[in-house]
């Protein structure tokens, strides 16, 4: 069994900033906004070394999102940083008229996303910005799950055209993925393979499987753990082929089971190959206010709720 | 012809456009279409330098962007008469798998049109995208926006006019068709904006008036100053005041036309009250 370590806890957004300093070395079109969270986002660096390509755009997301889209008409790639419910709720319809309908190359950044983003509480923790975003044709959507797969993807989303959601959090949480690691949209990582049930995980929800699959081996379960980062295009092939040999699934989101992930999955399968299928998610609920841990347990997002679910849906098969 | 005769040719064919698109397919905006087509005919012909090819990037040449998308008949027919598409596409105006969609969109790659616009009060903003992204690039042309009176009531739009002013936006030139009406009724009623100018000057605006907004000499040297005005440190608004359904006598002056196609006998009448000069598509 291919044994994940956790190097470190980490913040996906400081992998977010990372990939952004990056990005400004390597390619002079990328520009940067920001709504007024230059800091939360991690976005100092890339300001301080390219203060020309970087655009503060105040507490006016609506503005900002129609200037990205504009800049793009000049062959710029822009990176608009807030938090998610500001990246997505609050803008809507820029997004969708100016952005995702007129086919622009924005790259719409969102930290702070999900429950985790703790004691401010259920005014910022949009628990169902990846439904809003993934229903926008042409819309790609990511989800990451560490500070190292941030960071690559942030890089790896400069290079695809079109417009990209990209989602990520706040707190500190295990750092386990490669670092350096090659990100392509749109493919799955199995992070572990297993026979008896198969759990899809995305952002910080994918250690929090790894931590579940542990507890099953004890209770000598085998789980096949998969990684997906991109919620759209999702990678139907890698979902197929795990069930093929499974016969169950378990998906796992810090998002409303409505609109989320797992819905995204309960949908390739019942065209597929009809599997039975538990949801780890939100149930169809705000959050409030707490630690991001007690919150993680509370709203039944953690290792032990998703060993539970999976061996319920063991059951049905 | 003289040249003025030139663009007052074009201005009356426009209006035929307008009209004959709206009519066939019994739906669309007539009434502000007709409002702005001198000033569109002055910009495309005689203000904006402009490259015959269109690119989506627009770089070095100046580029407009359609604010208040729903006045596509006159947007569509400027296009095609200076050359952007041909002019029988204008048939196609509304109808299924046509580029002339209801309202403007890059979707179906219809040169001439670089963003989607209808839902309002975006036109701004990304206009100040496209003017900073020229600044990135050096190049010196200016980026055009032509935003309805109404529209103003949308909250972007001050979002917008915010950072204009307060990032020294001046390669921006913002118009506003002051034609005073919108869909319920007249802005006054419907919404007062108050003063408009003040309005704008207070959040740091150059802001010149074009008084006869349908006017060909009017609207060129007006335009021509507010061209003469960029640069300066401050972005510029140009408020265009015209007579929303002008150049019809039965569509001036009111809200009635804003989104309503004239019947069989109206265009007739219509038409008469502008007689082909550069032939009907």
């Amino acid at each position: 069994m291919k044994k994940h370590t956790n190097t470190g806890n980490k913040d996906t957004r400081s992998g977010f900033g990372a990939g952004l300093t990056e990005l400004g070395k390597t390619n002079e079109n990328v520009v940067a906004l920001c709504a007024d969270l230059t800091g939360s986002l991690k976005m100092d660096e890339f300001k301080e070394n390219h203060p020309e390509r970087f655009f503060q755009a105040g507490i006016a997301e609506a503005n900002m999102i129609g200037m990205a889209a504009g800049m793009t008409i000049g062959g710029k790639i822009p990176f608009t940083g807030t938090f998610a419910n500001f990246s997505t709720g609050r803008v809507y319809d820029q997004i969708r008229q100016s952005v995702a309908y007129s086919e622009k190359n924005v790259k719409i950044c969102a930290s702070h996303a999900g429950i985790t983003l703790g004691e401010d509480g259920a005014t910022h923790q949009i628990l169902e910005d990846i439904g809003l975003m993934k229903m926008l044709p042409g819309m790609t959507v990511i989800n990451t799950c560490d500070y190292n797969q941030t960071k690559a993807a942030t890089i790896a989303i400069a290079k695809h055209h079109g417009p990209v959601y990209l989602r990520f959090g706040r707190p500190k949480v295990a750092n386990f993925t490669p670092e350096n690691q090659n990100f392509e949209i749109g493919k799955a990582v199995v992070l572990q393979e297993g026979t008896d049930v198969t759990i899809i995980a995305t952002g910080h929800l994918v250690w929090e499987a790894l931590l579940a699959s542990e507890i099953l081996m004890e209770h000598g379960i085998s789980a096949e753990v998969i990684n997906i980062h991109t919620i759209k295009p999702l990678d139907k092939d890698a979902i197929l082929k795990s069930v093929a040999k499974t016969q169950c699934v378990v998906t796992a989101e810090e998002h409303n089971y409505l609109g989320g992930l797992g819905e995204s999955v309960a949908r390739v399968l019942a065209e597929n190959a009809p599997t039975p299928q538990e949801f780890i998610a939100t149930q169809d609920t705000f959050g409030e206010s707490g630690t991001p841990a007690q919150l993680m347990d509370k709203y039944g997002l953690n290792a032990d709720a998703i060993q539970k679910a999976a061996l319920k849906v063991i059951a049905r098969t | 012809m003289s040249e003025l005769e030139q663009l007052e040719a074009l201005v009356t064919q426009v209006r035929r456009d307008i009209l004959r698109q709206v009519h066939k397919v019994n739906s669309g905006h007539p009434g502000g279409s007709l409002g702005c087509t001198e000033f569109l005919v002055a910009l495309f012909k005689e203000i904006m330098d402009r490259k015959d090819e269109f690119t989506m990037d627009g770089k070095d040449e100046d580029i407009f962007f359609l604010s208040n998308g729903h006045i596509s008949p006159v947007l569509y027919s400027v296009l095609a008469r200076t050359g952007y598409f041909p002019v029988e596409e204008l048939n196609t105006f509304r109808l299924l798998n046509s580029r002339l969609q209801g309202h403007p969109t890059t979707h179906d790659g219809l040169p001439g049109v670089r963003i989607a616009s209808g839902s309002l009060g975006q036109g701004i903003s990304v206009a100040i995208g496209a003017a900073t992204a020229k600044k990135l690039n050096n190049d010196a042309h200016l980026v055009y926006v032509l935003c309805g009176d109404g529209e103003l009531q949308e909250g972007q739009n001050w979002e917008a006019i915010m950072y204009a002013a307060g990032n020294k936006v001046d390669n921006l030139i913002v118009s506003i068709d002051l034609n005073g009406q919108q869909i319920d009724g007249s802005t006054d009623t419907v919404l007062p904006m108050g003063n408009i100018k003040s309005k704008f000057e207070a959040f740091g605006w150059d802001v010149l008036d074009i008084e006869s907004g349908n006017d060909l000499n009017a609207i060129v040297d007006g335009m021509k100053k507010a061209k003469l005005r960029t640069g300066n440190g401050k972005p510029v608004c140009v408020l265009l005041h015209t007579v929303m359904g002008n150049g019809v006598d039965f569509m001036m002056h009111t809200h009635a036309w804003h989104g309503k196609a004239p019947s069989d006998e109206q265009l007739e009448i219509a038409l008469t009250q502008n007689p082909e000069t550069l032939g009907d598509y």
